[in-house]
């Protein structure tokens, strides 16, 4: 009997509490509120600095999750009345997003620091934000994934909108305020469905209520429709992906990291917890409605990306494009399928937070060089800048050595153990389009006219340099070595 | 007894729910509001169900209609009741009106049907006969403990986040 697990009992049986299951996000929890309690005691000046008790709160979540690891099996089980599971699966994404928000109280505090800001919330949002991520893996229960996401939500929002004197970004926060209240109301609608047709919203009670339900599969559709919706509009899918290119564009370029990968990553993965763990028996159902989801996500992602001269825009379109990708994992819906997508968004959250790392230097303060244009002849100006860069961009691109094309390549493959010909096909065509988008930025960074600029002096904190170093080296080691990386994803879909 | 009653409230709803949709004072539709609000809360109340019925009270009649108010004091209330009344956007009002009438009217007719009761016991632990209130309170601390305290997190975000938004810069 696991150690961590107090059992009492009382007039309503035993109570099922085992907090080892949720010590990441109590840290993280108290980490923010502890953040925001000293704030009024810092000076102005010192703000930048919260950052790093942030940092400390992420790294003692992530050491408690190394120390419990042993007390708990393989299997893994769900607590709190099955409200939280506590099983390999959750602990390899809850590892990816406090590995993500590292990297990005980083970025922010760089950020912070380059326009002079004083805002110490950002980093309280930024974990708050975390905690609903984590939720969102561990969830069994329709109630906790809304939760989560709710806090993940809000928090997002506001961190949209924290540049309220720029038109832009309060242009970001209110339409992502707006479109993400209304999507989550389609969500919450879907669940109720899923509550009147099963009786439960805890996925394996559905699971198992639905094969020898009696009840309407009308019900039951219209439920899936419903949080298909919601789910889409979170990860951006197409055709609920309208809001991300204007949303991404004039939200704080960590926020925009933020939306990007851990946003997006934590709605896949309750989707995907969803879609395996609770509504199996609708599989031929919506595998149709997310193979022409993701035929227009990634078709539609690579080629508004071609237009694009805000680099902050062409990589929102290139997020949604991967979000494309990462849909075929889902279809799939095998063995393979998910450890691609978990393989995929660890190699996802590299290139694409060491890119946004990147413009975040590049850009400056007010983001004043935040064009494509801009990068014209960085490579004679930065080479370090411009060398990771191109890393990054060439692992988008899904070019040979790198994790995005071994990323790519395990969701192909597990869309044609599914024999989904056509949908490996289109998306093979998809992202050879993607290439040019990706090389235009390094042909321009190498080979574009070098005229000598004044006020383009770039200093790059030493902190961020080790964070894009180690971002290229993991993703020039995953796309080379991506063994160690794919036995753990293994070990984590046995759900 | 129960029935007179029930005609009584559902009368009075209709009544001021029409009332709130027509009248041309914004304030004076916010009254309307709450009236019918409090019938509404009538009508759980009649149905045994005391908890829903306070909790509409508190949080729709004592919570959001005060919000409400303050926020139409705070327009311009004279302009506003020269402005056209009809809604540039009847059309899509119709449509939604349509969609949700037709499904009131299916789920009135084939509810019991087609929603499952099946899982529902398995879930609550709780033994029909005791109050409502007492069953929401003890599932509240028993099955739905975690999302009941995650809930205070979602809150506190919220809160902080209005706060950060409208606070001035130092």
């Amino acid at each position: 009997m696991n150690r961590f697990v107090p059992q009492m009992f009382t007039e309503w049986g035993t109570v099922d509490l085992n907090y080892s299951a949720l010590l990441p996000e109590i840290i993280l929890s108290l980490t923010g509120i502890m953040i925001m309690l000293v704030i009024p005691f810092v000076p102005t000046a010192r703000h930048v600095s919260l950052g790093y008790p942030a940092l400390a709160g992420i790294a003692v979540a992530f050491l408690s999750l190394v120390a419990t690891r042993a007390t708990w099996d393989q299997r893994g089980e769900a607590f709190f009345y099955g409200m939280v599971f506590q099983d390999p699966f959750a602990l390899f994404l809850k590892v990816l997003f406090l590995f993500a928000t590292a990297a990005l109280v980083l970025i922010a505090m760089n950020y912070l620091d380059q326009e002079d800001r004083a805002q110490g919330e950002f980093y309280a949002l930024l974990l708050f934000a975390t905690v609903g991520m984590c939720l969102m893996a561990a969830s069994a229960d329709l109630i906790m994934t809304f939760l989560g996401l709710e806090i993940l939500s809000i928090s997002t929002y506001v961190l949209a909108g924290l540049k309220e004197r720029e038109r832009k970004s309060n242009e970001s926060a209110i339409k992502y305020f707006l479109l993400g209240a209304f999507s989550t109301a389609f969500m919450l609608y879907g669940i109720a469905f899923v509550y009147g047709a099963t009786g439960s919203t805890q996925y394996l009670i559905i699971a198992k209520v639905i094969p020898t339900s009696e009840s309407e599969p009308f019900l039951l559709l219209l439920a899936l429709g419903l949080m298909l919706v919601g789910f889409g509009f979170k990860i951006a899918l197409a055709p609920f992906h309208i809001w991300a290119p204007d949303v991404y564009e004039g939200a704080p370029l960590p926020v925009t990291a933020l939306l990007a990968v851990g946003s997006k990553a934590a709605a896949l993965v309750a989707l995907v917890r969803i879609l395996f763990q609770a509504l199996p028996a609708l599989s031929p159902e919506w595998q149709v409605l997310l193979w022409m989801s993701a035929v227009l996500t990634m078709s539609i992602g690579n080629i508004a990306a071609l237009t694009q001269t805000n680099i902050k825009r062409m990589l929102a379109y290139s997020s949604i494009a991967h979000a494309g990708y990462l849909l075929l994992g889902l279809t799939a819906h095998n063995e393979l399928g998910t450890q691609g997508i978990l393989y995929y968004l660890v190699a996802y959250a590299l290139m694409t937070m060491g890119a946004f790392a990147v413009v975040q230097i590049v850009g400056g303060r007010d983001e004043q060089y935040i064009q494509i244009e801009d990068y014209r002849g960085l490579g004679y100006r930065h080479p370090f800048l411009s060398v990771t860069l191109s890393v990054f961009l060439i692992s988008l691109a899904g070019i040979p050595a790198t994790a995005g094309f071994m990323g790519k390549f395990f969701l192909f493959a597990a869309a044609l153990e599914s024999e989904l010909y056509g949908l490996v096909f289109l998306a093979i065509l998809a992202s050879a389009i993607g290439i040019y988008y990706y090389l235009k930025v390094i042909v321009l960074m190498y080979m574009g006219d070098f005229q000598e600029e004044t006020g383009t002096l770039i200093t790059i904190p030493l902190s961020l340099r080790i964070v894009i170093a180690i971002m290229v080296l993991g993703t020039i080691y995953l796309g080379i070595l991506p063994g160690t990386l794919l036995h753990l994803a293994s070990e984590a879909v046995n759900f | 007894m129960e029935l007179i009653f029930f005609y009584i409230l559902a009368g009075i709803l209709v009544t001021f729910s029409i009332l709130t949709v027509t009248a041309p004072n914004p304030i004076r539709s916010a009254v309307y509001l709450i009236s019918a609000l409090l019938s509404m809360a009538g009508l759980f109340f009649l149905l045994e169900a005391e908890f829903v019925g306070a909790v509409q009270v508190l949080v729709y009649v004592g919570g959001i209609m005060v919000l409400f108010l303050f926020v139409i004091m705070l327009v311009n209330v004279r302009e506003m009741e020269t402005q056209r009344r009809a809604s540039r956007h009847w059309k899509t009002a119709v449509v939604l009106g349509v969609v949700l009438s037709s499904e009131l009217i299916f789920l009135v007719v084939r509810g019991a049907d087609i929603f499952s009761t099946e899982g529902i016991g398995s879930n609550l632990i709780v033994e029909a006969q005791t109050r409502n209130t007492e069953s929401v309170g003890s599932l509240l601390y028993s099955t739905y403990l975690l999302p009941f305290e995650i809930a205070s997190i979602l809150l506190l975000v919220a809160m902080v986040g209005a706060v950060v938004l409208t606070m001035k810069e130092k």
